[in-house]
């Protein structure tokens, strides 16, 4: 009989429950030897973590060491006081959204999508959009309900939105890929402010994507929703479906 | 090696038809030079530096001819007509230029014969330094031996150019036999080159000469240290191609990134203009010594890796003929391809390997680029090693020469220095456990491999017959490679294409197309 977790006082599960094992690996910017090994050891101590274990350490070049380690988590976190931001969305098939459109909106929905900024990167966009889509699941050019334009990658801010007003887009769908130091949060900002100073930013549900985005984040930025790994263009496309559907019925009553 | 029985009568008439597609393309284009072309030239002349607003000497130069109307006779030309009316070298005369106190075309009044005869003579004294950096290049190889096939390729990204050096010398020491500094995110689409030692750049490092010389000399260094020849590649493609081509050539880089296509497709890049870029790029790069990569492996990480294979195969031959035609050896031609399959395909290795086998046949002096998996890469990175892993194996199997490193870490961040540890590693095991595995196997006779490869073949000739008939433009515009459409007016860079004039000279192509010929011989 396996014992069940402590929710309240929440660890992570190695091979025993409750035990609070963590694997962990980084690269340390000094020579390896035992003081980098001790140094490794004071680091996870620090972290507040117990019983560290350096199973691996090795040079990488004369003053860099990379550390394998284990160590326990003790303290644990209360797992029911935890929330997280998820989106509210019907899990439908594609010939579902299909359906679901036609009977709550009744119109084909339209949709443009960019990976802007400098980002180069299409790999998201088309993922999402490509008729082939990614990992089995179709993208939004086969959805028969949907109407969609890729603009492909580096597309400006300003252009972004003025070919979304051209194509009377109801979604706009920005990827990021690049996101070092951070480039995409300016990016994305720049984008909601110029929306909002053209008070257009209520026109368009605008969706963010890309693997380093969630979806707090993209609320954090001002987008209304965000997806992230293991997303796919059904996720996507429910939801819009839903948001666009729940929209036109508030702006009925 | 264990080999493929290929049908060679189709990979003969698949040549042909790319032959014939690179003819087409290159006679129409003979006709026309552009910016870029002609700054290229103006910084073989030894114009380098920037104004007070850091806009290079070179575009100053440039764009002083083109506001005139005068660009059509080319740089060299009137930078000949003013050397020999003021006596000034070319570097002085674009920083007079650039003040303003210089005007070049108040100065055409000596013959074009004798405009012809400064620029070739000026042109010699570009070729020489050119010449010396192959012959280090070649000297040092020899003191340090060359290593077997495939060479571990890492990347560096950091942004911050010093940054790229600690961690492309950590890469060295780790078995790293090149290495890529990776740019700064839409340098493609920059109109000039940026000057001097940066430090700011998203998702890789800016191109500069500046850079390329710091970067070399960290890897020469390095390389004193370990007794190994380290190999340096930084990226042509984009709107300065044979600017940076001139860059690499004279900083002594070994490997560039050099494809029209590419730029075409993934960077809405006008064609017209990208192609007589990359025609000149490549007799520069020839002339130096440096491979090329050509980066065919990006069709498959937009389409499926399993039904657009075809399209792979018949750019490389497209590539490879374009190539020919800038004077460029075999031996130059790192043409790309990639181990891009859903992992859930059964059989999936089973095709890379028939596809990787295939196109080490067809190109059997090409060094080749092999690009591992992106596309399926998760943010799981303990799969991802293992999908890395099985690259690695393609590539030993079948003597891929580029081995581009997967990174575990792919589709999370730019390299951390223990992901490409971890990656050499791993390539490093396969590479030296299975060192011997190809000459003691044999595919089956029609089997799945050959199968496979014969399929490909097939698709890529008729592929290829249909572009032959519609010209490589109208089969852009149709949007056969990667399902991108690309019209031949549009994209970036048109307006930067000038129909060359009567008077119009460009020294370097006869020479550098010469440096080649006594290359091959050498």
């Amino acid at each position: 009989m396996i014992p069940k977790p402590d929710l309240t006082r929440l660890k992570p599960y190695g091979d025993t429950m409750d035990d609070g094992r963590i694997q962990l690996s980084f690269t340390l910017p000094v020579p390896d030897d035992e003081r980098a090994v001790e140094a490794a050891r004071a680091i996870l101590t620090a972290m507040g973590l117990s019983n560290p274990l350096i199973s691996w350490h090795e040079a990488l070049d004369d003053r860099f060491t990379r550390i394998i380690a284990y160590a326990t988590f003790e303290k644990g976190i209360d797992y029911t006081r935890i929330e997280a931001a998820s989106i509210e969305a019907p899990v439908m098939t594609m010939e579902e959204t299909d359906q679901y459109i036609r009977d709550h909106l009744g119109r084909r929905i339209r949709v443009i999508g960019a990976s802007t900024g400098t980002d180069a990167h299409t790999v998201g966009i088309d993922a999402i959009m490509n008729m082939k889509g990614y990992a089995g699941h179709h993208g939004l050019e086969r959805y028969d309900m949907i109407e969609t334009l890729n603009l492909g990658s580096q597309v400006e801010n300003e252009d972004f939105i003025r070919e979304a007003v051209r194509f009377d887009a109801d979604v706009m769908l920005v990827s990021q890929t690049v996101t070092q130091k951070d480039v995409h949060i300016k990016n994305i900002s720049e984008l909601v402010e110029l929306l909002e100073a053209e008070s257009l930013r209520h026109r368009f549900l605008l969706i963010l994507g890309g693997p380093r985005i969630s979806h707090e984040l993209a609320k954090e930025l001002g987008c209304d929703a965000g997806f992230g790994p293991g997303k796919y263009a059904d996720d996507v496309a429910g939801y819009m479906a839903a948001e666009l559907a729940r929209r036109q019925e508030a702006a009925h009553k | 090696m264990a080999e493929l029985r290929l049908d060679w009568n189709k990979v003969d008439k698949a040549r042909q038809a790319a032959a014939a597609v690179a003819d087409n393309v290159t006679e129409q284009l003979e006709l026309c030079s552009t910016v870029a072309v002609e700054r290229a030239i103006c910084r073989l002349f030894g114009v380098d530096g920037v104004d007070a607003f850091d806009v290079p000497l070179a575009n100053r130069l440039v764009d002083h001819l083109r506001t005139q109307g005068v660009l059509e006779a080319g740089a060299a030309y009137w930078l000949a007509q003013g050397a020999l009316s003021t006596g000034l070298a070319p570097i002085k005369m674009a920083e007079a230029v650039a003040a303003g106190s210089l005007d070049l075309t108040a100065h055409e009044k000596h013959d074009a014969f004798a405009c012809r005869l400064w620029a070739k003579e000026q042109a010699e004294k570009a070729i020489f330094r050119i010449r010396e950096g192959r012959k280090t290049r070649e000297s040092l190889l020899e003191k340090y031996g060359e290593r077997s096939a495939p060479w571990l390729y890492a990347i560096v990204a950091t942004g911050n150019i010093y940054e790229d050096i600690i961690q492309a010398q950590a890469a060295a020491r780790q078995g790293a036999d090149v290495i890529a500094v990776i740019r700064t995110t839409g340098q493609s689409l920059l109109d000039y080159v940026p000057y001097g030692a940066t430090t700011e750049g998203f998702g890789g490092t800016t191109a500069t000469q500046e850079n390329f010389r710091l970067m070399r000399r960290a890897l020469d260094e390095k390389g004193n240290e370990l007794g190994r020849y380290i190999r340096l590649c930084n990226y042509c493609s984009g709107l300065c191609m044979p600017e940076i081509a001139v860059m690499g050539a004279l900083e002594r880089l070994d490997v560039m990134l050099n494809d029209a296509l590419y730029g075409i497709l993934f960077r809405d890049i006008n064609m017209q203009r990208t192609l007589i870029d990359q025609s000149f790029s490549r007799m520069i790069n020839g002339a130096a010594g440096i491979i090329i990569n050509t980066g065919e492996d990006n069709y498959l990480t937009t389409s499926d890796a399993y039904e657009e294979a075809h399209t792979v195969l018949a750019s490389q031959l497209i590539n490879e003929q374009f190539a020919l035609r800038a004077g460029m050896r075999k031996v130059q031609m790192g043409l790309g391809h990639a181990f891009e399959m859903d992992p859930s395909l059964p059989d999936s290795f089973v095709f890379e390997l028939a596809q990787a086998q295939m196109a080490r046949q067809i190109f059997p002096d090409a060094p080749l680029k092999y690009m591992p998996p992106t596309k399926h890469m998760t943010g799981n990175i303990f799969q991802g090693h293992v999908q890395d892993t099985l690259f690695n194996v393609a590539g030993v199997l079948t003597g891929q020469q580029f081995l581009l490193l997967g990174m575990m870490t792919e589709a999370i961040h730019t390299p951390h220095m223990a992901d490409r540890a971890h990656a050499i590693a791993n390539a490093d095991y396969v590479k030296r456990a299975m060192k011997s595995l190809s000459d003691e196997i044999e595919y089956k006779r029609g089997g799945l491999l050959e199968k496979r490869a014969d399929e490909v073949l097939d698709l890529a000739l008729g592929f290829l017959e249909t572009i032959r008939q519609d010209g490589l433009f109208r089969s852009l515009e149709a949007g056969r490679f990667a399902g991108i459409k690309r019209r031949p007016e549009g994209g970036k860079g048109m307006e930067g294409v000038i129909a060359k004039g009567d008077h119009y000279c460009n020294p370097f192509i006869d020479l550098f197309l010469e440096e080649q010929q006594d290359d091959s011989q050498a």
